[in-house]
C-alpha cells in the first residue's frame, strides 16, 4: 500500500536538479559563499604577490611579462563565462528552471568585465612589446567581437521589462550568438595573421609558458575562476530575491 | 506564400513604404568617401571593395527596423502568426522581400557606384558575385534582429547592436573575395565560405527568427 502512495505523489527532484528550487539554491549559496570568497581572495592574493614579486623579468620582455597574471586568467574567464551563460540559457530553454535564466543573467556583466580587462591589460601589454595599443590580430578581434556580442547580450536583457520574455529571447541570442562567434574566430584567423601568439597553456605542447611563470600562472586562473563563481553565485541570489521582492510588490498593490 | 511575397513587395514599392532608402543611403555613402579621404585614384580603387561592402550592409541595417515593426504595430503579424503557414516560411518570405527590395537593388547599383571609387576593371565580376551572395545573408541574419527587439519600442539602436557582430563573418568573407577578384587573385577560398555561410543561414536562421518571434508574440 505505502509503495501505490509513494509513487502517486508527485517526484521529488534529487541531486543536480534539486538546486532548481531557488530556496534550495539560495541555501547552497549561502553555505558556499564565504569559503568561495576567501579562497578567491587567497588564491588571488597569493598568485598575483607570488607572480609580481617573486618570479624573474623575462629574458627578452622585461618585467612587462607579468601582466600574463591578469591577461590570461581574465581572458579565459571572459570566453568560459560566454560558455557558462550558453549552457545556462540551454537549460533555461529546455527545462524552464528560473535560476538557471537568472544565472545567466547574472553572468553576463561579470564577463563584460573580465574581457574589458583582457582588452585593456592586453592593449597595456601591448604598447611597450608591439610598439602599438591595437592591431587587428584576430585575437584582439575576436575578443572586441565577444565585446560587442556581451553588450548586446545586456541591452537585450535590460530593455525587455516582461521577464520570461527577457530570458527567452536572451537564450536565443545566445545560442545564436555562441555560433556566429566561433564563425567570427575563424573568419578574422583568416583575414589577418597576426601579431599575437599561439596558445601558451596547451597541455599537449611540447613548449609552454616556462614553469617559474607557469606555477603562479596557474594560482591566478585558479584565483579568478573562483572569483567568477563567487560573483555569479552572489549575483544570481540577488536577482532572485529582486524576482521575489517585485512578486510581493505586485501582490501588495493587488490587495 | 505567393500572395504574401506580393504583398510584402507591392507594399515596400509603393509610398511609404521604405523603398529606396537602403539605395539612397549606399549612394550617399559611396559618393562622400572620396570628399572624405580624397580624390587619389590609386587609394579609391584600393579602398573601393571594401566601401561598397560596407555601404551595402549599412544599407541594409538601416532599413531592418520597418522589416516587422509595420507589421507588429497594425496586428498583421498575429494574424500570420495563427494562419496555416507555418512562421519560419512567414519569415523566410519577409527576408526575400527585404532582399529583393534592398538587396537586389543593391546588387544591381554596385557597378555604377563601382565607377564612381575607380573600381579597376578586374574587380567588377567579383564584387557582383560576391554581393549577390552575400546580401541574402544579410537580409536573413537582419530578420533575426528584427524578430528579436520586435517587441521593444524604439528598438532601432538595439537591434543595430545585435545584428552588428552577426554580421562580421559575412563581411569579411565577402569583401574579401571582392578584393581578392580586384588584385586579380586567387578567389575559391573565400567564395566557398561566404556561400556557406548564406546557405547555412538560410536554411537554419528562419527557426531562431521564428523561435523569437513566437516569443514575443506570446
Amino acid at each position: 500500500m505505502s509503495m501505490t502512495e509513494d509513487t502517486a505523489r508527485p517526484k521529488r527532484p534529487s541531486g543536480f536538479w534539486s538546486y532548481a528550487n531557488p530556496v534550495k539554491f539560495l541555501g547552497l549559496s549561502e553555505r558556499v559563499l564565504p569559503t568561495l570568497w576567501v579562497l578567491a581572495a587567497i588564491s588571488l592574493v597569493a598568485g598575483l604577490i607570488w607572480g609580481f614579486f617573486f618570479t624573474p623579468d623575462d629574458f627578452r620582455q622585461g618585467s612587462t611579462v607579468k601582466i600574463i597574471y591578469l591577461h590570461v586568467p581574465s581572458a579565459m574567464m571572459a570566453i568560459n563565462a560566454w560558455a557558462m551563460m550558453l549552457v545556462a540559457s540551454l537549460i533555461w530553454l529546455i527545462r524552464r528552471h528560473h535560476v538557471s535564466a537568472l544565472a545567466a543573467k547574472a553572468a553576463a556583466p561579470v564577463g563584460v568585465v573580465m574581457t574589458l580587462i583582457a582588452l585593456c591589460t592586453g592593449a597595456i601589454w601591448g604598447q611597450p612589446m608591439w610598439g602599438t595599443w591595437w592591431a587587428w590580430d584576430p585575437r584582439l578581434t575576436s575578443f572586441l567581437i565577444l565585446f560587442l556580442f556581451y553588450l548586446g547580450y545586456i541591452a537585450l536583457w535590460e530593455a525587455i521589462e516582461e521577464p520570461d520574455t527577457a530570458a527567452d529571447l536572451t537564450s536565443v541570442l545566445c545560442l545564436v550568438g555562441s555560433v556566429f562567434a566561433v564563425l567570427s574566430r575563424y573568419a578574422v584567423n583568416f583575414w589577418n595573421q597576426g601579431l599575437h601568439q599561439g596558445a601558451s597553456l596547451s597541455l599537449d605542447k611540447e613548449e609552454n609558458v616556462a614553469d617559474v611563470f607557469y606555477f603562479p600562472l596557474l594560482v591566478c586562473i585558479a584565483g579568478f575562476v573562483l572569483l567568477f563563481l563567487a560573483l555569479v553565485l552572489y549575483r544570481t541570489g540577488t536577482e532572485i530575491r529582486l524576482r521575489r521582492a517585485r512578486a510581493l510588490q505586485a501582490r501588495e498593490a493587488r490587495l | 506564400m505567393k500572395a504574401l511575397l506580393r504583398r510584402d513587395l507591392m507594399l515596400a514599392v509603393r509610398a511609404g513604404g521604405g523603398f529606396g532608402l537602403g539605395l539612397a543611403f549606399f549612394l550617399i555613402v559611396t559618393v562622400l568617401v572620396p570628399f572624405g579621404v580624397g580624390p587619389q585614384s590609386e587609394l579609391l580603387s584600393r579602398i573601393a571593395p571594401g566601401i561598397l561592402w560596407l555601404g551595402a550592409l549599412l544599407a541594409c541595417l538601416l532599413s531592418l527596423d520597418r522589416l516587422l515593426a509595420l507589421d507588429w504595430e497594425d496586428g498583421t503579424l498575429d494574424l500570420l502568426a495563427t494562419s496555416p503557414l507555418p512562421l519560419e516560411a512567414v519569415l523566410s518570405i519577409k527576408a526575400l522581400a527585404h532582399w529583393i527590395t534592398t538587396g537586389l537593388p543593391l546588387v544591381l547599383a554596385a557597378p555604377v557606384l563601382a565607377v564612381l571609387l575607380n573600381l579597376p576593371p578586374a574587380g567588377y565580376l567579383w564584387l557582383i558575385v560576391s554581393l549577390a551572395l552575400g546580401t541574402p545573408a544579410l537580409s536573413v541574419i537582419g530578420t533575426f534582429g528584427a524578430a528579436l527587439t520586435v517587441g521593444v519600442k524604439r528598438g532601432g539602436l538595439l537591434m543595430s547592436l545585435l545584428v552588428l557582430p552577426l554580421y562580421v563573418p559575412t563581411l569579411i568573407f565577402g569583401a574579401e573575395v571582392a578584393r581578392r577578384g580586384t588584385e586579380g587573385m586567387q578567389v575559391m577560398t573565400p567564395l566557398l565560405m561566404l556561400a556557406g555561410i548564406t546557405a547555412g543561414v538560410i536554411a537554419l536562421m528562419p527557426f531562431a527568427s521564428a523561435a523569437a518571434l513566437r516569443v514575443n508574440l506570446r
